[in-house]
C-alpha cells in the first residue's frame, strides 16, 4: 500500500508573512493515490465518526474511478459545506480516528479527499440548485453560521420561504469573523452563501434579533424559527491588568483581522495593535488562529501559553504542527497570573506561573496545579485571551419562555426543539463552543424536525 | 442592503445632521440607544447615538462631529447617497422614569444624545432642566430643539460667546446650590466633561448617569473591545450600557483606551486626505 499522501503546504518561512491559504490541496494524482488506500470496508467505521455520516467509502470509490462528479454528489447528499469541512474538521478525532487503517498505521486522509472533491467542483462551477415548489410556510433562521446556513439550505429545499437574520454585516458566523483567510479562504464561505441565496433564502444582514425585532415577534410573523446564534461571548480570566491597552479577547483580535480586514490596514480603515511580543493564552483552534495571525501581522515572537501539556492541546493536530513550523513558541504547563502595566496603561509583560498535572478529575483529565514560587515574567506588548466563549445572550431579550441552562446554552430535545412550540435551535448556541460539522449536523436535524412540524 | 440618506446638513462648524431611511431601526429605537454605521466595504464600523427617530416616516437621525477618517468621509456624503450598513438599535435604552425634576447636561456633540432623552423624560412626566454647552457659539447645536423639549434651558460657552461664560458644570452647581430638589442628573459629552461632572456632583449625593463612548466594533457583546470598569467590575458598554452610574466609572481607563489607536487613526486620515487630492475630487 502507498503511504498516506502528505498535504502540499506553502513554505513556512514565506507563509509566516502572508495571509494566503497554507494548505494547497492534493493534485489529481495525489488524490488517486490516497483514494487507493481505502479498503472500502463493508461496515465502515469511519462513517460512524462523521457527525453527518458521509458515505465515505462511496465517495472514495468514485474518486478511484476518476468520477469526481459522482464523488462530490455523494458527499453533498449529507454535507452541504464540503469545501469548509474538508479544511477545518478535526478529522483525527472524527472520521479518521475510526478508520480501520488507523489501528495499524495511518488512516485514510478522508478530509483532504473531501476537500479535493469540493475544490474540483468549485473550479468547474457549481450547478445552480433547482427550486422546489412552495410549501406556503415561512421560516426564520437566526444566525448565518454553519448551523444556520445548513438549516436554511435544507428548509429552502423543502419549499419553505426562508428568511435569514444575521447581526453582523457579513454572513458565515465564525467561518467569516473567526477562522482566518490562511486556513479558510473567505471566497469559499461567500460561494456557499451565494448557493443558499440561489435556493431562494432571503438573507438580511445588520439585523440583531433581540434588538430590532424580538424572538417573540418573529414567532408571530413566521411559522417556525431556528436559532443558530452561536457562542460568541468572550470569556476573560479575571486577572489583574486584563483591561490594559493591548489586551484583546480572541474574538476582538480575530474580528479585527478577519471581518474588518485589519491586516490590510490602511487600505481598510480598522486598525489593530501589531505587537512585537505577543502572548496568546489558550490551546484551542482559536488560540492557534490568533497566534498565527499575530505572527503574520509582523510580530517578532508569538507564544502560546497553555496550562496543560501538549497531549491536552484541544486544537486540530494539523494546525498545531503548522503553527510550530511557522515558529510559534509553545509555553506549555504555564498559566498567566497577571498582566504588567507599562506607560499609558499599556501591556508590559505577563507574569506566568509553571503548572504540573495533578490527579485526574471527574472528567478523567489531569488537572493542572500551579507550582509555587515558579512565577516568571514573559515579554509582551500584546496579549490575546483565547480561553473560550459562551452563547451570545442578545437573543434572549424578548424571548419569553425560552429555557436555558446555567451555562447559558439553549435547552433542546433530540430533534432540536426548544421549550417553545415553534422554535428550534442548534450549533454552538446549544452545545457551547464546538465544531463546524457538529453545528451543521444540528442544523440538519432541526431542519428535518421543522419540516415534520410544518407538515402536520 | 444599502441605507439611503434622506437629508443632510451641517448644523454647526464640523458637526453634521443626517437623516437615514431605516424603517425597522426607526420602529424599534428608544432614547439612549445607538446605531453602528459602515459607509462602504473598507470602512470601520462607527457607533453613533440615535439623536432622533420617526417610526411613521421610517427615519433615524444621527448627529456627528468630524473626528477622523470615517466621520470626515461621512461628512462629505449627501442626500440620496447610500450607506452600506446601518445596524441598530443597539445598547440598553436609557432608564427613563417619572422621578420629579431631572437635569440633563449635554456638552459639545453630546447634546445630540441628550435631545431624545429630554423628550423622553418630559413625556414620562418629569420637570426637565437642560444645560447645554460648547466651546463657542458656533459649535452649539440643537438649541431650539432643546428649548422646546425642556422646561428650562441653560446655555454655557467656554469663551462666553453665548449664555454663561464658563463650563456647563458651573451652571449645574448653581442649580443644585439654589436648593431645588433634583432627582437625577444625566451628563453626556466628552469623557473629560463627564469625569469632571461626576467629581463635582459626588458631594451632593445626587444620582448621576453618564453615557460612555469607548471604541466598539460589533456593538453586540461579541468582542469585549468596549469594556469599561464600573464599580470595579468589567462591563461591556455596548450591551450593559452605554449608560452607567457616573460615580462608579473608571474614567481614566476609558480615556486611555480611547487613545489606543491614535497613531493608526492619523495614518488612516493622512492616507484618506492623500487619496482625495490625488484623485482631484473634493
Ligand atoms: C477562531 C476559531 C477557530 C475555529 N476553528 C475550528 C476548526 O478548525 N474546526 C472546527 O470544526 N471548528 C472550529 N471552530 C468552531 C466552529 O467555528 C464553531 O463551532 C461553529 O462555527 C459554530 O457554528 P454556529 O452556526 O453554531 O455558530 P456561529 O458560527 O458562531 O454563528 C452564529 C451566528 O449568529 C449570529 N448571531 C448571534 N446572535 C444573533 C442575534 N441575536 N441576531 C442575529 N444574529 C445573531 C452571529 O453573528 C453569528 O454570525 C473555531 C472557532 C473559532 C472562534
Ligand atoms: C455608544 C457611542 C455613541 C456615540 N455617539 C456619537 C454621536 O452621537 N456623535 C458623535 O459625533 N460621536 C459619537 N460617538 C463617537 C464616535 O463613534 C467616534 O467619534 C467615531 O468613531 C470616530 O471615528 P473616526 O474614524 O472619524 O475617527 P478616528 O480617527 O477613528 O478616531 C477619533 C477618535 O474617536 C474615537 N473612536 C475611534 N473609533 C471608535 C469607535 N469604533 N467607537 C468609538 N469611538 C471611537 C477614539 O477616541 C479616537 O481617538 C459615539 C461613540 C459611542 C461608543
Ligand atoms: S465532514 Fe468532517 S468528519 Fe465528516 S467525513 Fe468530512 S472531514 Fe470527516
Ligand atoms: S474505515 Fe478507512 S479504509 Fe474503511 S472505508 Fe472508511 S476510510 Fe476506507
Ligand atoms: S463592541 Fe464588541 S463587545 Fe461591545
Amino acid at each position: 500500500m502507498v503511504d498516506r499522501q502528505a498535504m502540499p503546504l506553502q513554505d513556512p518561512k514565506e507563509r509566516a508573512h502572508n495571509f494566503n491559504e497554507v494548505a494547497l490541496g492534493y493534485s489529481g494524482e495525489q488524490a488517486l493515490a490516497e483514494a487507493s488506500r481505502c479498503l472500502e470496508c463493508k461496515s465502515p467505521k469511519c462513517v460512524e465518526g462523521c457527525p453527518v455520516n458521509i458515505d465515505i467509502p462511496g465517495f472514495i470509490s468514485c474518486i478511484k474511478k476518476e468520477d469526481f462528479d459522482g464523488a462530490i454528489d455523494t458527499i453533498k447528499l449529507t454535507n452541504t459545506l464540503p469545501a469548509v469541512c474538508g479544511r477545518v474538521c478535526p478529522q483525527e478525532v472524527q472520521c479518521e480516528l475510526h478508520c480501520i487503517l488507523a489501528k495499524k498505521g495511518e488512516p485514510v486522509a478522508i478530509g483532504r479527499l473531501e476537500r479535493f472533491c469540493a475544490d474540483y467542483e468549485r473550479e468547474k462551477g457549481v450547478t445552480p440548485p433547482v427550486r422546489t415548489t412552495s410549501s406556503g410556510k415561512k421560516v426564520a433562521v437566526i444566525g448565518a453560521g454553519p448551523a444556520g446556513l445548513t438549516a436554511a439550505a435544507d428548509l429552502a429545499k423543502a419549499g419553505h420561504a426562508v428568511t435569514m437574520f444575521e447581526s453582523l454585516h457579513d454572513t458565515g458566523g465564525v467561518l467569516t469573523y473567526g477562522i482566518p483567510e490562511f486556513r479558510l479562504p473567505k471566497a469559499i464561505v461567500r460561494d456557499e452563501v451565494e448557493y443558499i441565496k440561489q435556493l431562494g433564502v432571503d438573507v438580511k444582514v445588520d439585523y440583531v434579533i433581540g434588538k430590532i425585532k424580538t424572538l417573540d415577534e418573529l414567532r408571530e410573523d413566521f411559522d417556525a424559527v431556528f436559532l443558530g446564534t452561536g457562542a460568541g461571548l468572550p470569556k476573560f480570566m479575571g486577572i489583574e491588568g486584563e483591561n490594559l491597552n493591548g489586551v484583546y479577547s480572541a474574538n476582538e483580535f480575530l474580528t479585527r483581522v478577519n471581518l474588518m480586514k485589519a491586516y490590510l490596514f490602511p487600505d481598510y480603515d480598522t486598525p489593530i495593535k501589531r505587537g512585537k511580543h505577543v502572548i496568546v493564552v489558550g490551546g484551542g483552534n482559536v488560540a492557534m488562529d490568533a497566534a498565527r495571525s499575530a505572527l503574520r501581522l509582523g510580530a517578532d515572537e508569538v507564544s502560546i501559553v497553555y496550562r496543560r501539556s501538549e497531549d491536552e492541546l484541544p486544537a486540530r493536530k494539523e494546525e498545531v504542527e503548522n503553527a510550530k513550523e511557522e515558529g510559534i513558541v509553545f509555553r506549555l504547563l504555564t498559566n498567566p497570573t497577571r498582566i504588567l502595566e507599562g506607560e499609558n496603561m499599556t501591556v508590559n509583560g505577563v507574569e506566568c506561573i509553571r503548572m504540573e498535572l495533578g490527579e485526574p478529575d471527574e472528567s478523567g483529565r489531569r488537572s493542572p496545579v500551579p507550582i509555587e514560587g515558579s512565577e516568571h515574567v514573559v515579554d509582551a506588548d500584546v496579549v490575546v485571551i483565547a480561553i473560550g466563549t459562551s452563547p451570545n445572550p442578545m437573543i434572549f431579550s424578548g424571548s419569553e419562555g425560552l429555557e436555558t441552562n446555567s451555562r447559558g446554552t439553549i435547552i433542546v430535545d433530540d430533534s432540536g426543539k426548544t421549550s417553545l412550540a415553534n422554535v428550534y435551535a442548534g450549533g454552538d448556541a446549544v452545545t457551547g463552543a464546538a465544531t463546524v460539522i457538529s453545528a451543521m449536523g444540528a442544523g440538519k436535524i432541526a431542519a428535518q424536525a421543522i419540516n415534520e412540524y410544518l407538515s402536520n | 442592503m444599502p441605507y439611503t440618506i434622506i437629508e443632510k446638513k451641517e448644523i454647526a462648524s464640523s458637526v453634521h445632521m443626517m437623516k437615514i431611511l431605516a424603517p425597522d431601526v426607526a420602529k424599534a429605537a428608544k432614547a439612549g440607544q445607538f446605531i453602528i454605521v459602515r459607509i462602504d466595504e473598507t470602512s470601520e464600523r462607527v457607533p453613533l447615538t440615535i439623536a432622533d427617530f420617526d417610526a411613521t416616516e421610517g427615519t433615524v437621525t444621527i448627529i456627528f462631529q468630524e473626528m477622523g477618517k470615517t466621520t470626515k468621509q461621512l461628512a462629505k456624503m449627501a442626500a440620496s447617497d447610500e450607506l452600506q450598513d446601518f445596524v441598530g438599535p443597539l445598547g440598553t435604552p436609557a432608564d427613563v422614569r417619572e422621578l420629579g425634576t431631572v437635569i440633563l447636561v449635554g456638552g459639545g456633540v453630546g447634546i445630540a444624545p441628550v435631545y431624545p432623552q429630554a423628550k423622553a423624560y418630559s413625556e414620562a412626566g418629569n420637570k426637565v432642566i437642560s444645560v447645554i454647552g460648547a466651546r463657542n457659539e458656533s459649535l452649539l447645536i440643537l438649541e431650539d430643539e432643546m428649548r422646546a423639549a425642556s422646561d428650562e434651558l441653560h446655555v454655557a460657552t467656554d469663551d462666553g460667546s453665548k449664555g454663561h461664560h464658563g463650563f456647563v458644570t458651573d451652571v449645574v452647581k448653581n442649580i443644585l446650590d439654589s436648593g431645588e430638589k433634583i432627582a437625577r442628573v444625566v451628563v453626556i459629552g466628552p469623557p473629560i466633561l463627564m469625569r469632571v461632572a461626576a467629581g463635582m456632583l459626588e458631594p451632593y449625593g445626587v444620582e448621576t448617569l453618564v453615557s460612555l463612548n469607548p471604541i466598539m466594533i460589533d456593538g453586540t457583546g461579541m468582542c469585549g473591545g468596549c469594556r469599561v470598569s464600573v464599580g470595579g467590575e468589567t462591563k461591556f458598554a455596548c450591551v450593559d450600557g452605554p449608560e452607567f452610574d457616573a460615580h462608579k466609572v473608571d474614567f481614566n481607563l476609558l480615556m486611555s483606551r480611547l487613545a489606543l489607536y491614535r497613531n493608526e487613526e492619523s495614518k488612516c486620515l493622512d492616507n484618506h486626505n492623500h487619496k482625495c487630492t490625488c484623485k482631484g475630487d473634493n
